[in-house]
């Protein structure tokens, strides 16, 4: 690396400017305390804004006695040009500036049109009946696991006997589980939480790919363990004390590419979980280095299914790409008992930014196409669908259920339900809601029975709804709503979307 | 009945080879049911064998060939293979040893985090792939002859040691000092130690990777790791010292922290 030069940093004008009414200030300083991206300070006489280190997180404003603070985007007046938008433009300057591949988080932050909000559904009227959630019982129970295809029973007398051997499942209160989100990503307050609201839902959670604290090895049995390609945490507990393994092949944020946690956030803690230098970035390798082929996917399934005895499911992640139909057929053939689909919208510690905002597909798109094609092979029942990358509310999981989806996967939301307003700063560890970050004096701040109790209340109010939807369409089960999808009508500009979806066109019915 | 010592023929009575779900559970239930020494013959190809296996009192001998992931998840057990092993031996090991008289190919001793893989012939590529190691838990790999490319890739701890001999029944030789290694050595390295005795041409090394003097230190840290595996394979500890071993360690714990740039703009 060359030594550095003057000069070569363009300045480039701050997007958000702190306001502070001054009149309403008390100069309390507790919002110098809160901000942790160091923009706010105190001088000795009075507080300090930095705007250039403000990222709009609204810790301040949330946290001022007064109210005294109010974050305002800085909207200077460009000339106006569609093709070189401020976006493109800064990100211009910023590249010149630092030859750095541009680090991001969050999720993919363009305006692609979301083929969800495209999507509209239908109600019983007249000739079928609707259900009244209210007072009747609607089943939102579901299995994760490869099904039979048949059952088989013998008679014996006067008895009949069950005779097929069923494969591992396991039971979910609700079509709703929690993706994967590493010890490292989020804090051990996070994750926590997460796992005791899942305990109290009756669902399962993801340990990402930072392993599984021993602390958290009473919650094995709603723990799903990602095996990962830098295999961080995978010991003899990872493996047997969890109630379902998943291979991560990929993730929608960033399809290729392997895990990533900035050194900031390899902390002590992380350094022992991942058993890696403290302070490095823990940079998973792209591919498995032992899967270089669908045969060798197969031979890590059954790498695990050997290794607990054929006693739990194993799935596969993959990110949603343009051949995911053929990819999923492969995988539910080589052995996945459960498959999970990651559209490009879906959330990510850190990623590079032209990744996460460019590559993969919508997961509307790969949600019908995978369920399509597994039915016309034949080989639907072997695996539990799983899809998840921006379902980001209840709508948009009463669609991907309807879509072909035995379950939708979550991240995003179960963190905004923790508190994160979504700052999209998570890859720098700073987060000053206590959720993704490894500093213990931010990770205090996030409660972790109240978190618990959010999350639990996120899945509440999310499996009343898909009641309420079902209770209408006069569905009395989620198994009868999942790949329903005639009871959707496409609104959108694009008719191709709805042949892809096999979804009618809104007006279009039967007789 | 608990059996001492107990052995497994891995043919049917028709002479077939066992599939390896049969013959692993065939294994499973002897070290469940007490058996301290398993003799495992007529090894063919199967994979998985030892999967996650906990048992740390338990040795077990593998006559034969045995196919791909050979202690894969390894937690505790011994195992000896009189033979050459395929892909991915120990991988993702978490304790316990593996020996081969013969070579174990690609990718041995992937993401290990603890134990030992001693080889006494040759391996291919992207051995000791992205080792790890805390405190007392570091994993060691010995190659007794000559590896491939990537060599230690993304090391984060552990040691790896490549010798350059050829070692067969009764006897010793160094293979030549430009062939032990090739190249992309230690690429993203980042923690843990690579030792070659051999030629280690400046070109050959990966991406961070760099070549660091050899000390006291390191003679004291490798003398009972060598005399361990001299003793496997029944050769004399001097042969070994009679070339000087290279030392190759990270220049840097965070090579990758200049590449991206976390600001949002």
């Amino acid at each position: 690396m060359p030594a550095k030069m003057e000069g070569i940093r363009i300045e480039i004008p701050p997007r958000f400017k702190i306001e502070i009414d001054r009149e309403r200030c008390k100069i309390c300083k507790r919002c110098t305390v809160n901000c942790t991206f160091d923009a706010l300070s105190f001088n000795g006489d009075r507080i300090v804004t930095n705007h250039d280190n403000c990222v709009a997180c609204q810790r301040c404003t949330a946290k001022c006695p007064q109210e005294a603070i109010t974050i305002r985007a800085n909207d200077m007046a460009y000339p106006v040009h569609f093709a070189y938008t401020d976006r493109i433009r800064r990100i211009g300057w910023e590249q010149a500036s630092t030859g750095g591949v541009m680090l991001a988080s969050c999720g993919n932050d363009l305006p692609y049109r979301s083929i969800f909000d495209d999507l509209v559904l239908d109600a019983a009227q007249v000739t079928n009946p609707a259900i009244d959630p209210l007072r009747e019982p609607i089943e939102t129970k579901c299995f994760l696991g490869s099904k039979p295809k048949k059952l088989e029973f013998e008679e014996k007398g006067d008895d009949i006997i069950f005779r097929t051997k069923l494969p591992p499942n396991l039971e979910l209160a609700t079509p709703i589980m929690v993706g994967q989100m590493s010890l490292g990503s989020i804090s051990y307050n996070a994750q926590i939480a997460l796992f005791k609201a899942a305990q109290k839902v009756g669902t399962l959670v993801g340990t990402g790919e930072g392993g599984l604290h021993p602390d958290f090895y009473k919650y094995g049995d709603i723990i799903n363990s990602e095996v990962a390609s830098g295999r961080f945490g995978v010991d003899a507990n990872y493996l047997k004390k969890v109630a379902a393994l998943e291979i991560k092949i990929g993730q929608g944020a960033k399809p290729g590419h392997g895990g990533h946690l900035p050194g900031e956030k390899t902390s002590q803690l992380i350094s022992i979980t991942r058993m890696i230098p403290k302070g490095t970035d823990a940079l998973s390798p792209y591919p498995h280095h032992d899967i270089y082929s669908i045969e060798d996917l197969q031979q890590l399934i059954f790498a695990l299914k050997e290794a607990t005895r054929y006693r739990v499911p194993v799935g596969v992640k993959i990110a949603a790409v343009h051949n995911s139909a053929a990819i999923a057929s492969g995988m539910v053939r080589a052995g996945a008992d459960f498959i999970t689909l990651d559209g490009f919208r879906g959330g990510t510690g850190a990623t590079p930014r032209i990744i996460r905002d460019h590559a993969g597909i919508p997961i509307e798109l790969a949600i019908a196409t995978v369920d399509q094609r597994l039915r016309e092979e034949g080989i639907r029942h072997k695996t539990t669908l799983c899809a998840g990358g921006s379902i980001r509310y209840s709508a948009d999981l009463v669609k991907a259920l309807a879509l072909g989806a035995d379950v939708a996967m979550i991240c995003t939301p179960v963190l905004i339900a923790m508190g994160c307003r979504v700052c999209q700063q998570c890859h720098r560890g700073l987060c000053p809601w206590g959720i993704a970050t490894q500093n213990p004096a931010y990770t205090q701040r996030l409660n972790i029975e109240v978190a618990a109790t959010r999350i639990s209340n996120l899945f509440h109010a999310w499996t009343e709804e898909l009641r309420e939807i079902c209770g209408a369409m006069g569905i009395d089960s989620v198994e009868s709503f999942v790949g329903n999808r005639d009871r959707l009508r496409y609104v959108g500009p694009n008719p191709r979307i709805a042949d892809i979806l096999d979804v009618k066109h809104a007006g279009e019915a039967w007789g | 009945m608990a059996e001492h010592e107990i052995t497994i023929d891995a043919l049917d009575k028709d002479g077939n080879p066992l599939r390896y779900w049969v013959l692993n559970e065939k294994i499973h239930d002897a070290a469940d049911s007490g058996a301290k020494h398993i003799i495992v013959k007529d090894v063919l190809g199967q994979r998985f064998i030892a999967d996650c296996m906990e048992h740390s009192d338990v040795k077990i001998d593998i006559h034969g060939t045995p196919g791909n992931d050979l202690g894969v998840f390894l937690s505790g057990p011994t195992i000896e293979v009189f033979g050459s092993c395929e892909d991915q031996t120990g991988n993702t090991m978490n304790a316990g040893t593996i020996i081969v008289h013969g070579n174990a190919w690609d990718v041995t001793g992937l993401a290990a985090r603890n134990g030992k893989i001693f080889v006494r012939g040759d391996g291919g590529y992207r051995i000791g792939i992205h080792m790890k190691e805390y405190l007392e838990q570091k994993p060691i790999i010995v190659y007794g002859g000559q590896v491939k490319e990537f060599f230690g890739e993304y090391m984060a701890g552990g040691i790896l040691v490549a010798l350059g001999l050829r070692i067969r029944n009764g006897s010793v030789e160094d293979v030549s000092a430009k062939e032990v290694v090739r190249g992309s050595i230690g690429s993203g390295i980042h923690g843990g130690t690579i030792y070659i005795r051999g030629e280690v041409p400046e070109h050959a090394l990966g991406v961070s990777a760099t070549l660091c003097s050899f000390t006291e230190d390191d003679l004291s840290l490798l003398t009972p790791i060598l005399e361990e595996f001299c003793e496997y394979f029944d050769i004399p500890i001097e042969k070994i010292w009679e070339r000087e071993i290279k030392k190759i360690a990270p220049s840097s714990s965070r090579p990758y922290g200049s590449y991206y740039n976390p600001r949002t703009v």
